[in-house]
């Protein structure tokens, strides 16, 4: 099934601190974005795959988050756990143009929301 | 009149693809068309890339121009520069300018190039706000710097805004870059790169704001200055506007011709209609819109082809690459530099010799480019990009250039190598690199310990062991054969934290990207292990000097808060020696009720913990707190939590001295300091040690004729109990004692180590030399200690209650849905 994706401006790049990120707030749970020291953008969501630790709280190094609470580091671009650990969060697909950041989100009314 | 057998070519836009296009085509069939240009510039076919040179004085424009008034006469071409095409009529195919001529055409190409970008903000419009995209631009930039004005302002720090910056300062303007992003050239470059060429321009007077947004121009009748959102004003006599280009598609747009970001055209550049054809950056090819002329001489070529009835060449889009034009400055890019999924990087570094590589590599294949400072391969390894040429087998080497056939891999005594002789290796005994060389050559030493009997170098603490080996290694080469390196900080480096340590004080490194430039770090930005130890280390040598970095901090201590299982927080104010009052305690009652905060509890710390604040909460809590008077904790930082006391003399009948208010002093001398790890004060009034401070960092015991104090205990997983370091008199004593013991401590161990495992490494006698028996040096110690509090005594909850320090923090971005 082909989902529709409504593309939902949320910000400008320049909101988030380089090597940060931000939380955008949704009916589906807590979204993280984040900005990259070389300023490429990602979105994923803001629940580490192991105890639900909120990513967005993490050291940002490349393109990873080590999660704040147990250290897992999570890829950005993917949403896996890498090294030992496994696991994966969910992405979102992201848009940068002129500096606002746009985020792809299929809003179905009432879609079950994502566990809290 | 003879009858018309040449078709009829028109082209609109006199830069350098319309152009090029024609000499395409002339060189195919030069008798096929008759050709008309219209050119809006009055002038001849230029080389707009050399502009820069123009403007910064290193060429006329003469000698930019392409195609002279011969060129287009020895080729039948009709010429008319200053008249701007103004309507198509595709019906009639003509076209007709603003100075009223209508020419008509069988095939039309349009070149009409970009349009510069102009921020919609106040002021836009003043006389002195200029572009710089043609040659009126760079004579206006040349008549405001010749006419006496002083100071540039470039808005925008790519490209196109870096070069008008280099141009304005040869004219002698101070010139200040205002740019958006955090880093300059961010498409372009990799953030070392870019901060590589930020210096470098700063070196040549430019001054570059990063992270700034321009508010409004200033003036009345003329530009005076620049304003920002953040309030700043700078003064300019002139403003150039270099944020970025936008394809010029309104007269094709006009005339009813397929437009999106620019004329769509398909892989033989033929737009929507079949008569009309389009090159150059005013078209978009398969979603791509292009800001170089490398892609333009591609598709002048398919141009040029289908023009000659060669349907069969296409244009399928073109990889580019950037070249920097400033002069003394080498900077290459290309490709997809900053990695992704799967991307590995190579990486070179030497820092010396200014020079930065870096290749990301997926699966075999060069991905992309970045080169500073030496762009001699940027040729090699484009065409490699380009041609998707596997690079498996030259794998090893491939960082080094096209010349070097041997593998030679990242030397990870280079950073050591590269230090002047004056750099100071033993610090303990303040022996310079110089002295160990020589000592090695001249008195022909071979081991470690020849070294420490002879210059006294790793004969202390021996953190800088590591270096003094590869000094030795360095003079003797493979004589020299060292026992296990200890191991590296972490998997970004092949330094051992003390060698980390040293070598910032020794390189005068001063933020983290210079530390990664000069000990050639493996990542591009490290990782959660090795960059709060660098923000630590930075701060802990360059008190005042080094900017915090706070992208580098774990969260407890970005948001001054302790993060709970659940994501909220938990916030413990200060409470000097454990003391409190009614009005604090009624403070705290009532943020309880306001903020619905779930649990109260006293701490092993004698504190009172609330937990369950939400994070935006926070801002909010802590000024109530505030205002009743009490400051941060410091409950979440590597830094000093606590003082616990007893109630000492005062109200005790075994007290022997005022333990709380021995207490509330060391609290207030050393609270908000940095350390590599949490440390732990107490203070008991008599031997019965109720304040428990025989396990901690630093405990004193009052006794009849004075103070005893301890040192590096510990009451956390592995209990240790203290060391005896010394008996004092007087309670001056025991308060430089304990700052010259901090000091110490924050200037040597490891990030990570508390007080205990570092004085069992260096060994206790260690620590009573430097801070018992030496007493110019314990006062040396602890004189760096109370001037490091000097920028460390700030409140961190105030500053974000009050004055909106890092609000960004606490807030979301947005909410959705
Ligand atoms: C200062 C500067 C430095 C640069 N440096 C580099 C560099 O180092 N490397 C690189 O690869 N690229 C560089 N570029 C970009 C490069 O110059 C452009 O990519 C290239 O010039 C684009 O060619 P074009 O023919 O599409 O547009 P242009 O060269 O801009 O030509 C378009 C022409 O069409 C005219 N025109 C527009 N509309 C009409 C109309 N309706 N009627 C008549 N005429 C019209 C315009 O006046 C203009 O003269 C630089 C650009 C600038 C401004
Ligand atoms: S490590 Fe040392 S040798 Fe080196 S500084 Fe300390 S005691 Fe000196
Ligand atoms: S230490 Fe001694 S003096 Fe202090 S309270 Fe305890 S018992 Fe009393
Ligand atoms: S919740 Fe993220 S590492 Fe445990």
């Amino acid at each position: 099934m082909k989902e529709d994706i409504t593309w939902i401006e949320v910000g400008r790049v320049a909101d988030i601190p380089p090597a940060g990120a931000r939380v955008v707030k949704t009916k589906q749970g807590d979204i993280a974005v984040f900005r990259t020291a070389a300023d490429d953008v990602f979105a994923v969501r803001d629940r580490c795959p192991h105890a639900g630790g909120p990513l967005s709280q993490g050291i940002v190094h490349g393109a990873r988050v080590t999660c704040p609470l147990h250290n897992w580091v999570i890829d950005l671009a993917s949403g896996e756990a890498t090294g030992p650990d496994e696991g994966c969060t969910g992405t979102f697909p992201v848009r940068v143009e002129n500096g606002l950041i746009r985020l792809g989100l299929s809003m179905p009314p009432g879609q079950p929301a994502a566990a809290s | 009149m003879m009858a018309r057998t040449r078709e009829r070519l028109v082209v609109v836009g006199n830069g350098m693809a319309g152009i090029r296009t024609v000499e395409e085509l002339l060189k195919r069939d030069p008798d096929r068309y008759d050709i008309t240009v219209f050119g809006a510039e009055p002038h001849v076919n230029y080389n707009r890339i050399m502009l820069s040179p123009v403007l910064a004085g290193e060429k006329t424009f003469d000698q930019i121009i392409l195609n002279d008034r011969s060129w287009y006469e020895h080729n039948c071409i009709t010429l008319f520069t200053g008249e701007k095409v103004e309507t198509i009529d595709r019906e009639a195919r003509t076209v007709t300018s603003a100075a009223g001529r209508t020419v008509g055409y069988d095939k039309l190409l349009l070149a009409t190039g970009s349009i510069p970008f102009i921020i919609p903000v106040a002021g836009r419009g003043l006389p002195g706000v200029v572009p710089f995209r043609d040659i009126s631009d760079v004579e206006e930039m040349l008549r405001r710097a010749a006419g006496g004005g002083r100071h540039a302002v470039v808005i925008g720090a790519g490209l196109l805004g870096l070069e008008a910056a280099n141009g304005l300062a040869a004219n002698g303007m101070a010139v200040t870059v205002i740019h958006l992003m955090g880093t300059i050239m961010e498409r372009q470059l990799d953030e070392t790169a870019g901060l590589m060429l930020k210096v470098e321009l700063a070196g040549r007077g430019i001054d570059i704001i990063t992270g700034a947004t321009t508010e409004a121009i200033l003036g009345e009748d003329r530009v005076t200055g620049v304003l920002l959102e953040d309030g700043r004003e700078i003064p300019a006599d002139i403003v150039v506007m270099a944020v970025g280009i936008r394809p010029s598609t309104s007269l094709a747009k006009s005339a009813g011709i397929e437009v999106e970001r620019g004329i769509v055209v398909d892989d033989h550049m033929v737009t929507s209609d079949p008569a009309i054809l389009a090159v150059g950056e005013c078209v978009e090819h398969r979603g791509a819109v292009y800001g170089l002329v490398a892609p333009l001489w591609d598709m002048a070529r398919v141009c040029a082809d289908q023009l000659t009835g060669n349907a069969e060449s296409a244009y399928a889009g073109t990889v580019t690459g950037t070249k920097l034009k400033v002069t003394g400055i080498d900077v290459f890019s290309a490709g997809n530099f900053n990695g992704g999924e799967d991307c590995e990087e190579i990486v070179f570094r030497d820092d010396t010799r200014g020079v930065y590589k870096r290749i990301n590599v997926k699966e075999d294949f060069i991905e992309g480019v970045v080169l500073y400072g030496d762009t001699r391969d940027s040729a090699w390894y484009f065409q490699m990009l380009r041609d998707g040429e596997n690079i498996a087998a030259i794998r090893d080497t491939l960082i080094f250039g096209q010349g070097v056939g041997g593998a030679a891999s990242a030397d990870p005594r280079a950073a050591v190598a590269a230090l002047p002789d004056s750099a100071e290796i033993c610090g303990c005994n303040g022996v310079c690199k110089g002295s160990i060389t020589r000592a090695i050559a001249e008195k022909g030493l071979a081991t470690l310990e020849d070294v420490r009997a002879h210059t006294k170098a790793s004969a202390s603490c021996g953190s800088c062991t590591g270096l003094v080996e590869q000094l030795l290694e360095l003079s003797l080469g493979d004589e020299y054969q060292a026992a296990a390196a200890a191991k590296p900080l972490c998997k970004c480096t092949h330094h051992p934290h003390d060698d980390v340590r040293r070598l910032i004080v020794a390189g005068e490194l001063k933020s983290i990207p210079a530390v990664m430039r000069a000990l050639e770090w493996k990542t591009p930005n490290g990782c959660h292990t090795c960059r709060p130890a660098l923000n630590y280390y930075l701060l802990a040598a360059w008190p005042g000097e080094y900017k915090d970095d706070y992208q580098s901090r774990f969260i407890n201590e970005r948001a001054h808060a302790n993060i709970q299982k659940d994501g909220t927080y938990s916030v413990v104010p200060r409470m000097w020696g454990g003391l409190t009052s009614a009005k604090e305690l009624r403070a705290i009652a009532d943020v309880v009720d306001k903020f619905a905060i779930p649990t109260v509890k006293v701490t092993g710390g004698q504190r009172i913990d609330l937990f369950g604040v939400r994070k935006e909460d926070l801002p909010a809590v802590w000024k109530d707190l505030n205002d009743a008077g009490m400051v941060s904790g410091h409950a979440y930082a590597k830094g000093l939590r606590t003082v616990k006391t007893c109630v000492g003399s005062e109200w005790c009948r075994f007290g022997t001295q005022d333990s709380t208010g021995m207490g509330v002093k060391l609290e207030r001398m050393t609270w908000g300091t940095w350390t590599p790890h949490k440390v732990k004060l107490a203070v008991s009034g008599c031997p019965r040690n109720c304040a428990e401070a025989t396990i901690k960092d630093f405990g004193v015991v009052a006794v009849d004729s004075g103070w005893e104090l301890y040192v590096a205990g510990n009451g956390g997983m592995k209990v240790r109990e203290c060391d005896f370091l010394a008996k004092v008199e007087t309670e001056g004593q025991v308060l430089e004692y304990c700052g010259a013991f901090l000091q110490l401590y924050r200037e040597e161990a490891r990030y990570l180590d508390r007080t205990a495992p570092w004085v069992e490494r260096v060994g206790l006698d260690y620590v009573k030399k430097r801070v018992v028996d030496d007493g110019e040096g314990r006062r040396a110690l602890f004189a760096r200690f109370r001037f490091s509090q000097v920028f460390s005594q700030t409140d961190p909850w105030e500053e974000r209650a009050s004055q909106g320090v890092d609000s960004h923090e606490f807030a979301s971005l947005a909410t959705v849905g």
